[in-house]
């Protein structure tokens, strides 16, 4: 699957697409095939502040569960309810199905992520091929 | 997302959730080599068995298998397995992969005594599990055993795929009618097997199963897993395995301690099956949390189930908790979210008339 040019990756596999001084933010193609089928997205609230590097979140396959952490920081705006019932739709294309959209408390946080050339790099060398 | 480390064992093939229906509803073929074979052999070696394992060995035929333990003489657990009754004087104990050694160690020191040899035949075999309602299908078409002679919990000899004399056991970790065969544990040998496996189940769309979905299987079963359910510090009745410990039989290890325990009115805690009915997945080490807030017990496996699709756990609650229908909590996330206990095994196989075990 290929990354987006114009999405932004963290190093615990979120992916953050910035329009303006909003942004969506979801889980990679890598994140949700290590997970396996997910079953379970725990959502964060809107209105609810969020802090680059802190959770906001998680979300469970059968086998694991795993946090989510912001990649800026800021206040929910959206979430995807979608998810709470149909968590697979990560499964079926990560990069379509946000988790919440967040107005962006400093929109040049965002420049110290990974670029996708960087994030697919980076997730060679952490799986090792 | 962190830590996505030690999922390069075969967790999954295909995807837990299909390889899972997949012996529920077909069939599915596990590669469970990593589990152990202690053999005992001599005029001594039934008593061996006896003093060593909890389970009445006595009771069994030859061509019988039985659930049974190794314990401390505290009445906890050194490992649980599955004893296998080659002939009078040969008994196969089938045990798990992380307790191998210890295992080993503490057949060969306490059969000391008794006139038989101890082997570890670990090595020598790739045990490969054909689990679920289609499983004889696929297994007979390799085999020139009568498999539907073979009931739940018996075993027999036969040519698998060109092997002679190969041991096919009617047992699994599933809860699911299937069969596990040993063969020699060669590359070669190995492969080929599997392969001719998946092409015989192919009709019945089989499918290779890892460790994800063994562990989801057993679960839904309410299969005891080392470390889990069962430690060296969880007694059998604490386990709720009462049924496969013949206090009766006589005298063997931890029979005197366990003998206490039930003077003693029981254990004080039990082990109970947890439904989640809030939103939310119990996972294992989860606090459990009386009506009123207070943390009395935890969760020792906890998951998705996904036939059953519910998400259930195994824990220990103090035994004033225990009764069906309490409701408790678990903690998920320093939330309190609502489970009720319920009855185990959570799944149950549909009956076949054939079906014994002792």
């Amino acid at each position: 699957m290929a990354y987006p040019a114009d999405f932004r990756y963290t190093r615990e596999h979120e992916w953050i697409q910035v329009n303006g001084k909003s942004a969506s933010v979801g889980i990679t193609d890598h994140a949700q095939d290590s997970l396996g089928d997910i079953v379970f997205v725990e959502l964060p609230k809107v209105g609810a502040k969020v802090e680059k590097g802190k959770v906001f979140g998680s979300v469970e396959s059968v086998k694991a569960v795993s946090d989510l952490y912001a990649p800026a920081s800021g206040t929910v705006t959206a979430i995807n309810e979608e998810l709470t019932t149909a968590p697979e739709k990560i499964n079926a294309d990560a990069h379509a199905a946000w988790i919440m959209k967040i107005d962006l408390a400093d929109a040049s946080e965002v420049d110290s992520l990974l670029t996708a050339q960087d994030y697919e790099s980076y997730i060679k060398e952490e799986t090792g091929h | 997302m962190v830590d996505f480390g030690g999922w390069d064992m075969p967790v999954e093939y295909s995807g837990l959730i299909a390889e899972h229906m997949a012996v529920r509803t077909g069939v599915g073929l596990f590669d469970v080599s990593h589990m152990g074979d202690i053999q005992l052999r001599g005029p001594g070696s039934l008593e061996a068995v006896q003093h060593l394992s909890m389970n009445d060995a006595g009771r069994l035929q030859v061509g019988q298998a039985q659930y049974s333990a190794l314990l401390y003489p505290q009445g906890t657990f050194v490992d649980d397995v599955i004893v296998h009754k080659f002939s009078p004087n040969d008994y196969l104990l089938v045990i798990n992969a992380g307790t191998r050694e210890k295992d080993y160690d503490w057949v060969r020191s306490n059969a000391r005594g008794f006139d038989c040899h101890v082997s570890d035949y670990s090595d020598y075999y790739t045990q490969l599990a054909i689990q679920g309602p289609k499983a004889e299908a696929t297994l007979q078409k390799l085999t020139n055993a009568d498999l539907s002679k073979v009931k739940f919990y018996w075993f027999t000899w036969g040519t698998v795929c060109d092997l002679p004399n190969t041991l096919i056991a009617r047992t699994g970790y599933t809860g699911e009618d299937g069969f596990e065969i040993y063969i020699p544990s060669d590359v070669a040998t190995s492969e080929r097997v599997w392969n001719e496996v998946i092409e015989a189940g192919r009709e019945f769309g089989i499918v290779p199963c890892g460790l994800g979905a063994r562990n989801t299987l057993r679960l839904e079963a309410a299969l005891s897993l080392y470390g889990h359910e069962i430690s060296d510090t969880i007694n059998v009745f604490e386990a709720g395995l009462d049924r496969f410990c013949k206090l009766e039989k006589g005298p063997f290890i931890g029979s005197e301690a366990l003998q206490q325990v039930q003077a003693a009115g029981g254990p004080e805690k039990r082990l109970v099956g947890l439904e989640v009915i809030e939103r939310g997945i119990a996972r294992d080490g989860y606090r459990v949390l009386s009506p009123d807030g207070k943390a009395i017990g935890y969760v020792t496996s906890g998951s998705p189930a996904p036939f059953l699709k519910k998400n259930i756990a195994l824990a220990y609650v103090p035994r004033d908790f225990a009764a069906l229908d309490s409701e408790l909590a678990v903690e998920i996330r320093n939330s309190p979210v609502k489970a009720k206990v319920v009855p185990i095994p959570f799944y149950r196989k549909p009956k076949k008339p054939s079906s014994t075990a002792v």
